[in-house]
């Protein structure tokens, strides 16, 4: 007789672990997150998980449809590393069911898991790889932020419309690739908008140079109405000097580069007043920007950085596209073909980094922030910026 | 080219070339009195920056900053490059004594090497101590801008060329004007010989180590005012551009290197210049990165027509003036 009900007891419980599955396709949403809990950089992971969780608190169910379900989200350590990457997004697509991911965060995993989750043809979008073959052939795969050559048509409109400018000087490292291909994008954007010799300087360096003074000299005498510089960190605290030696007093404008690493406390007093586009900016924010910003530091005691913002709106377009497909059928692999036709309908959601449509590619056209950088040192909100 | 704009480079050129010239200056000696190539001084450089800004933040810290300053920063900066030149002086005595001493006598591939492991022992020792990263040096003096009839000059512009002249003229007084510069200059006539009427051979050389890695801190610390991001590698290519001007003087020669370390800053700013003028004339597309490749052909077109250098005599390697 003991026997017995210790067996059923066991069945009970079996059932209970089995169940999930079970019951998930009827009133549960599934989302996978395969960030990095663990590993050389855990802040990433935790910003992410931060994010979503304050989603789910906002925002428990989801109606679908006409019918509520239930958010269910799933955290999977990738340990910040490909094959971690790789195998997190096969037991979540294979063992948990997902319905959509979110994630991973770094190109590094973001690449090789992308080619998972689209041979298992499961949406998924990575909200913080810039890398392009992320998304490249791979029409599950969406990105949550704009690639590299994206600011440089960003900047240009920038400097056209609010500084004015009607010639550009350009100073860029040739022999680095992120530099190089913004200071041509933008070369391009700006020739496009003036006429062509409208960017009247075209200065370049290589790697590891730090006198910028005969470079400066040209663009002094070239008459430009700004300067754009899409270098690092390292660098900018240089070339700001160069130009205030040789006296260059037009504006300065950068690129997300800048906004990496300790800019200001490698420049100091230099770099007030000048621009940069980046993704995301929290000081000076408004709007529905300012309130995520509000509770997320309320909830967690520090201003969330870009890996969360772009998580929050991932997760957020994610959830638009769920709500689109209209219904859900309940075979998970007719629903996640579902979710990503209606993921890629999706125009101009308006997510706190900004609005966001994706192109065919699955990469999103969206507005990029300007930031300028205030008296204080801080990087303020300054305005948004549509290509 | 305007006059302002050519104005305008040569004052870039000087101040680029004081650098040079300061650094070239503590190959050449070397050179002479030991005719061994110490490729441990770009990264002689690289520490005296460093120990320049360890120094000063040390200074910053017991007088205070800003109106509560003690002293004024002027006064700062001048303590900090006596202490900074004092303090690497030890670092080439050390450099000496490690690494050239006991390799007197091998065959000068090995002392040539020497140099360059010794200058890969500093670069990582730095990572090691300090992470790596960049590291910004403080503005001891408040940085003026003055437009002179559409030049533009800093005060620390000609601060930086007044004091890198001063040091190498109070190095031609102390070569020539002392016992101990006598002695120098003999050894660098013979070090063989000269030995043998009793001039202690290790004196002179630790001397000689001294002294350029003096300057060459002194150089460290200018560049940090100049450039304010430090990092361990500055030291690397500056260096190699620095031997560059010291062979360029004519090997031993002092007034040679200085000489040479401002031509080769001239070449490299006016190649810029020189390239946008090209591009005009004949409707060419070339980048100002290309400075480095046109500037070094033109060392190597001198080269080619005075092969010892612009002060340098065949088959002599003796400390001239």
């Amino acid at each position: 007789m003991r026997k017995g009900r210790l067996l059923i007891a066991v069945l009970l419980c079996a059932g209970l672990v089995i169940s999930p599955s079970v019951w998930a396709a009827s009133d549960v949403i599934n989302i996978g997150f395969p960030i990095p809990l663990t590993g050389d950089n855990p802040d990433v992971g935790a910003s992410s998980k931060n994010a979503a969780e304050m989603y789910l608190k906002k925002f428990p169910t989801v109606d679908v449809g006409g019918k509520t379900y239930k958010l269910n989200f799933i955290y999977e350590d990738n340990e910040f590393k490909a094959e971690s990457a790789v195998k997190a997004l096969t037991k979540l697509i294979t063992e948990e069911e997902v319905l959509a991911i979110i994630g991973p965060q770094a190109s590094a995993q973001a690449v090789p898991a992308g080619e998972i989750a689209n041979n298992n043809a499961t949406p998924m979008i990575s909200p913080w790889s810039t890398n392009p073959n992320t998304t490249l052939n791979r029409p599950y795969v969406f990105r949550g932020c704009f690639l590299d050559p994206f600011q440089g048509p960003v900047a240009a409109n920038f400097v056209t419309e609010e500084l004015g400018a009607k010639k550009a000087a350009v100073l860029y490292d040739i022999a680095s690739d992120y530099p190089k291909g913004l200071a041509e994008f933008f070369k391009q954007a700006f020739e496009k908008i003036h006429g062509p010799g409208s960017v009247v300087a075209f200065e370049s360096f290589t790697t590891g140079d730090k006198d910028f003074s005969a470079q400066m000299a040209n663009i002094v005498a070239s008459g430009a109405d700004v300067l754009f510089t899409p270098q690092y960190y390292s660098e900018v605290p240089l070339i700001v000097r160069a130009a205030k030696e040789n006296g260059f007093t037009k504006p300065i404008m950068g690129s997300d580069s800048w906004g990496s690493g300790d800019l200001m406390g490698l420049c100091g007093d230099d770099c007030k007043g000048f621009y940069f586009s980046t993704h995301y900016a929290a000081a000076g924010a408004k709007g529905a920007t300012k309130e995520f910003i509000d509770e997320y530091t309320a909830a967690y005691g520090k201003t969330p950085d870009d890996v969360a913002a772009l998580t929050w709106d991932s997760l957020g377009i994610m959830i638009q596209a769920i709500q689109n497909t209209g219904g859900l059928s309940g075979n998970i692999k007719a629903d996640r073909t579902k979710v990503k036709d209606a993921l890629a309908a999706i125009k101009d959601y308006p997510g706190i980094t900004g609005k966001m449509t994706f192109t065919p590619e699955g990469d999103p056209i969206k507005c990029a922030v300007v930031v300028k950088i205030n008296e204080e040192g801080k990087f303020a909100f300054h305005e948004s910026v549509c290509p | 080219m305007s006059l302002n704009f050519f104005m305008q480079n040569l004052i870039n050129a000087l101040q680029w070339g004081s650098f040079y010239a300061l650094i070239a200056l503590g190959y050449s000696m070397v050179y002479s009195i030991l005719m061994l190539f110490n490729f441990a001084h770009g990264d002689i450089f690289m520490v005296g920056a460093y120990i320049g800004l360890g120094v000063s933040l040390l200074l910053l810290k017991i007088v205070g900053t800003g109106a509560a300053a003690l002293v004024p920063g002027w006064l700062v900066l001048v303590v900090t490059i006596l202490i900074s030149m004092f303090l690497t002086a030890f670092v080439g005595i050390i450099v000496e004594r490690v690494g050239y001493r006991p390799l007197r006598d091998a065959p000068r591939a090995s002392a040539a090497i020497t140099g360059l492991m010794i200058g890969i022992i500093l670069e990582t020792a730095n990572i090691l101590f300090l992470g790596g990263q960049r590291l910004a040096f403080p503005q001891l003096i408040q940085s003026h801008t003055y437009n002179i009839g559409g030049v533009f000059i800093t005060n620390k512009k000609i601060m930086i060329v007044i004091v890198s002249i001063g040091l190498m003229i109070a190095l031609h007084q102390f070569v020539t004007r002392t016992r101990w510069g006598m002695a120098m200059r003999a050894m660098a006539y013979d070090f063989v010989v000269v030995p043998l009427v009793g001039v202690p051979l290790n004196t002179i050389a630790v001397m000689t180590f001294a002294i350029g890695s003096a300057l060459a801190a002194a150089a460290g610390i200018l560049f940090g005012l100049a450039y304010p991001v430090l990092d361990p590698y500055m030291g690397v290519s500056f260096g190699w551009k620095a031997f560059v001007a010291a062979i360029l003087g004519g090997r031993g020669s002092i007034m040679g290197a200085c000489l040479a370390g401002f031509m080769l800053g001239f070449i490299e700013i006016m190649t810029v210049p020189g390239i946008q003028i090209l591009n005009r004339l004949f409707a060419l597309n070339i980048g100002s990165n290309l400075r480095d490749l046109i500037a070094y052909s033109i060392v190597l077109a001198i080269l080619v027509f005075r092969p010892h250098g612009l002060f340098g005599e065949p088959y002599s390697a003796k400390l001239r003036l």
